[in-house]
């Protein structure tokens, strides 16, 4: 399986205390993401938005989570056979993985290119499709990892803190 | 300017009648690509757009939108008009071109939004 990791200048010590030891989340939301189902895609992280605006979280941080768990929803229905997204909430960061049902990522690295995009015509006419999905996950994110492969499955992951 | 400035200078028509046309609006993102939209929009901004499906409503969940004018005459069907409703979130239609929009409100003061 291929690789893709980002970790925002500043946060990696941060971000290797929670991986080394993650302790028990506050909260937890799980949403299905079906395949091409652009009726349901996005409640999930409209639903995570809301529960962090009821938890107090800064308005413009939470403007980043909610574009970049928008983005990764978006990815799961436009590109995946379906996947699932988990959200964990702890005192303070977010972190919320989405996991789908194939058919992974080529190229990692070139999908990280902004502008490059395999979007189909039905996901372009509905205003998707710009190739700007993983960048705007990594430009928000102060951590995010990938993990695929050709033919299997793909994880999509990222963390923000909350100050 | 307020949405109601902008409807008059649009020619615009406002497509559920609850909507609070006092609202201010501060500057303008004019695109017709979601994830330019995201990108771009960091402040409460009205969006001038001719996509018309309903994750362009979803969209003011993410970010925030003062309001939303969809050109070239395009008309949300009555769904996605409802789910724009529900949030209170002002929608109007013209029929003028997103070009002609821009150069309208650019001219009339309103700024663009900050990137």
């Amino acid at each position: 399986m291929a690789e893709y990791w980002y970790i925002a200048e500043g946060f990696e010590n941060r971000v290797q205390e929670y991986l080394a030891d993650n302790g028990d989340s506050e909260v937890d939301m799980m949403f299905t993401v079906p395949e091409k189902d652009f009726n349901t895609a996005g409640k999930g992280s409209s639903e995570v938005k809301n529960l962090l605006k009821r938890l107090g979280v800064d308005s413009e941080v939470l403007r980043r989570i909610a574009v970049a768990s928008y983005e990764a929803e978006i990815n799961v229905a436009a590109h995946s056979h379906g996947g699932v997204m988990h959200s964990a909430v702890y005192d303070d960061h977010i972190h919320i993985r989405f996991e789908d049902e194939g058919p992974g990522i080529a190229d990692i690295e070139q999908a990280m290119i902004p502008g490059f995009s395999t979007a189909d015509e039905l996901v372009r006419e509905l205003g998707f499709g710009a190739g700007l999905g993983l960048p705007n996950i990594k430009k928000n994110s102060d951590a995010m990892h990938i993990v695929s492969e050709k033919g299997s499955s793909t994880l999509v992951e990222f963390i923000i803190f909350f100050s | 300017m307020t949405l109601r400035e902008l409807v008059a200078l649009l020619e615009g028509e406002v497509l559920f009648p609850e909507a609070d046309l006092d609202r201010e609006v501060p500057c303008a993102f004019a695109s017709d690509m979601i994830s330019d939209i995201l990108m771009c929009t960091k402040e409460p901004t009205l969006l001038l757009t001719g996509l018309t499906n309903n994750q362009v409503i979803r969209l003011s969940d993410m970010i925030d939108l003062t309001g939303i004018v969809f050109v070239r005459g395009k008309r949300p069907l009555q769904d996605v008009i409802e789910m724009a409703a529900e949030r209170g979130l002002p929608i109007i239609t013209t029929k003028f071109t997103l070009y002609r929009c821009s150069g309208i409100l650019f001219n009339a003061g309103l700024r663009s939004c900050k990137i």
